[in-house]
């Protein structure tokens, strides 16, 4: 069908991100790496929130937990790196089925305050509990797997990760569960009257989301070989949700888009100006205003109307043709998306 | 068998369903009339397990077991498929999404128990097919109607529960829906049907009751409904 040329594309953007490390300085290999994986965050905050409905502000918690765990194990247990990124996760998901369970009693914006907190908790823990965070000054000296201790080789860890993790995304929100998620966002009595537990459904979504994050987190450990409470702090998670938004609520790539725009907006701009924050607010104030639907969600729905006119205009010609009016009495345009 | 039995069901301190009783044989068409506001969809709620309203006293029996008090999910998965008032479907999922959300095992009655699949829905409304890839929010009125009993077929209820299926319905389109519902009624399938449209009703059920302010005020079979103009003028204004 059509969407041979969407393969065409994932497969140039896969060569494309195979080759930067050929291509650009060291500097921009950390600057891609950090995208992949900051990506890969507001694409499980997508997950939940531009999937199921249930935006999260309190992701940084998790990301932090996993890369909190990762930098304890490796730093003061000397534990193998393997065990310690599997541990991150594992302890991210624990972490996030009391934080799972609380949350998804709430939608919308009780959601987002519930989520908010449990980021606090997570933040506040990292601040305080110094005995195993190291407070302020954060846990030092995370290092790298021996095969992977340059800039270059850790971002092909990355990349790789990466890549086998949003597969595995794509295939969970393309499998019965992902349309499940949709209804949920959907309307959730409906589904309740359609024979589903919204409850558990909500929840599995939310451990998903916890295990996407859980990755991005010991990823990170292991990218800036130091965690501090700035880690987990409000402005990740906020962070995240901005480059979901600015890319498309619940488009698949638009979050690695956003992502791919604040990282590099924030490192180019910083050379000139201390003032990032005020350009990135202005950012997410004109997105909202202007293309409330995000990059992507913008250009789909673009792409879609003229495919829809095109397609309108066709069927017109085929009904003056046969002489064939519409069911109602007319002759619909754009109605027809297929072909 | 549906039963329900003697319940009462509050919005606050509304007391909107008053000891209301009636049952839904297997394989029968039931309808409920009444005009606005009488607790035609209180009712259906109540049935659903959805809240509000809340159900006080009274007891709900599907083939036997008390659902009164038992979460929607559990109640849909007894075999009660609902075709909500307002034709609420999934507005940004296609019509292939919104079948398939839908579909489940269940326990299919009627058609000699031939499960619902999306050929077989597809067969009795082929103007979904023809719109299969459309969105929910891009379908007419009729088609949104079409789309919300095909996907309470999908779930194989053996009991199909509608509210007042033909609002907002053209005249057409009511007749349409008229046929549809009898050959679904033909092939065996239960339903109880939430109506104010005199004509449909009377054209599908085998049973009619009348609901006036939360009460049962009458009952008993169209033939007979017809019969009495005094009642069809009383509560029905028709």
């Amino acid at each position: 069908m059509a969407s041979w040329w969407k393969y065409g594309v994932i497969v140039l953007l896969l060569i494309a991100a195979a080759l930067v490390p050929q291509a650009l300085p060291t500097f921009w290999i950390s600057i891609a790496t950090e995208v992949l994986i900051y990506g890969l965050l507001a694409m499980s905050v997508n997950f939940l929130g531009g999937y199921g409905g249930l935006v999260s502000l309190g992701h940084a918690g998790l990301f932090g937990i996993s890369a909190y765990t990762v930098g304890y194990l490796v730093t003061r247990m000397g534990v193998n790196h393997y065990v310690a990124f599997l541990a991150g996760i594992l302890l991210t998901l624990a972490v996030g089925a009391i934080f799972g369970g609380v949350a998804i009693r709430a939608t919308g914006i009780y959601f987002l305050m519930i989520t908010y907190a449990e980021g606090m908790v997570v933040w506040g823990l990292a601040y305080r509990w110094a005995k195993v965070t190291g407070a302020e000054n954060g846990i030092r000296g995370i290092t790298r797997p021996e095969l992977f201790t340059k800039g270059w080789q850790y971002y092909y860890v990355v990349l790789v990760i990466f890549v086998l993790t949003i597969y595995l995304m794509w295939r969970v929100l393309n499998s019965s569960f992902g349309l499940t998620l949709r209804g949920i966002r959907e309307c959730e009595p409906r589904m309740a009257a359609l024979g589903y537990n919204v409850q558990v459904h909500k929840f599995l979504g939310y451990m998903w989301s916890a295990f996407f994050a859980g990755i991005a987190g010991g990823l990170y450990a292991y990218y800036n070989r130091f965690v501090s409470p700035s880690t987990v702090q409000l402005s990740v998670s906020s962070e995240s949700v901005l480059m979901m938004v600015l890319g498309g609520v619940g488009t698949f790539f638009g979050p690695l888009l956003g992502s791919l725009i604040i990282i590099v907006g924030r490192n180019m701009i910083s050379l000139y100006t201390a003032r990032w924050p005020i350009i990135m607010g202005t950012i997410f104030v004109l997105t909202v205003l202007l293309a409330p639907k995000g990059i992507i969600g913008t250009l789909s729905a673009w792409w879609e109307q003229r495919k829809k006119v095109s397609a309108g205009v066709v069927e017109i010609v085929e009904a003056s043709a046969r002489k064939e009016v519409g069911a109602e009495g007319e002759v619909r345009v754009g109605t027809e998306s297929q072909s | 068998m549906l039963e329900v039995e003697n319940i009462h069901s509050y919005y606050g301190g509304a007391h909107v369903l008053q000891g209301i009783s009636m049952k839904v044989p297997d394989g029968r068409v039931v309808a409920m009339l009444g005009r606005n506001g009488m607790g035609k969809t209180s009712l259906i709620r109540s049935i659903m397990g959805m809240t509000p309203p809340e159900v006080r006293a009274g007891s709900v029996r599907y083939n036997g077991e008390e659902l009164l008090g038992r979460p929607s999910f559990y109640i849909a998965s007894k075999g009660l498929g609902l075709v909500p008032q307002g034709r609420r479907i999934f507005p940004s999922l296609t019509v292939v999404e919104n079948l398939m959300i839908a579909a489940r095992e269940g326990q299919a009655k009627g058609n000699n128990g031939a499960k619902w699949d999306l050929n077989r829905v597809f067969e009795l409304f082929p103007a979904l097919e023809r719109r299969r890839k459309n969105r929910g929010n891009q379908l007419s009125g009729g088609e949104q109607q079409m789309l919300a009993i095909a996907r309470a077929l999908m779930s194989n209820p053996s009991l199909l529960i509608m509210d007042e299926p033909s609002e907002g319905l053209a005249p057409v389109l009511v007749q349409q829906l008229r046929d549809q519902l009898i050959v679904l009624k033909q092939q065996g399938l239960s339903m109880f049907l939430v109506e104010q449209n005199f004509g449909l009703a009377m054209a599908v059920a085998d049973d009619v009751y009348i609901i006036e302010k939360g009460q049962v005020v009458y009952e008993g079979t169209p033939a007979d409904l017809n019969a009495r103009p005094e009642i069809k003028k009383r509560y029905l204004g028709v």
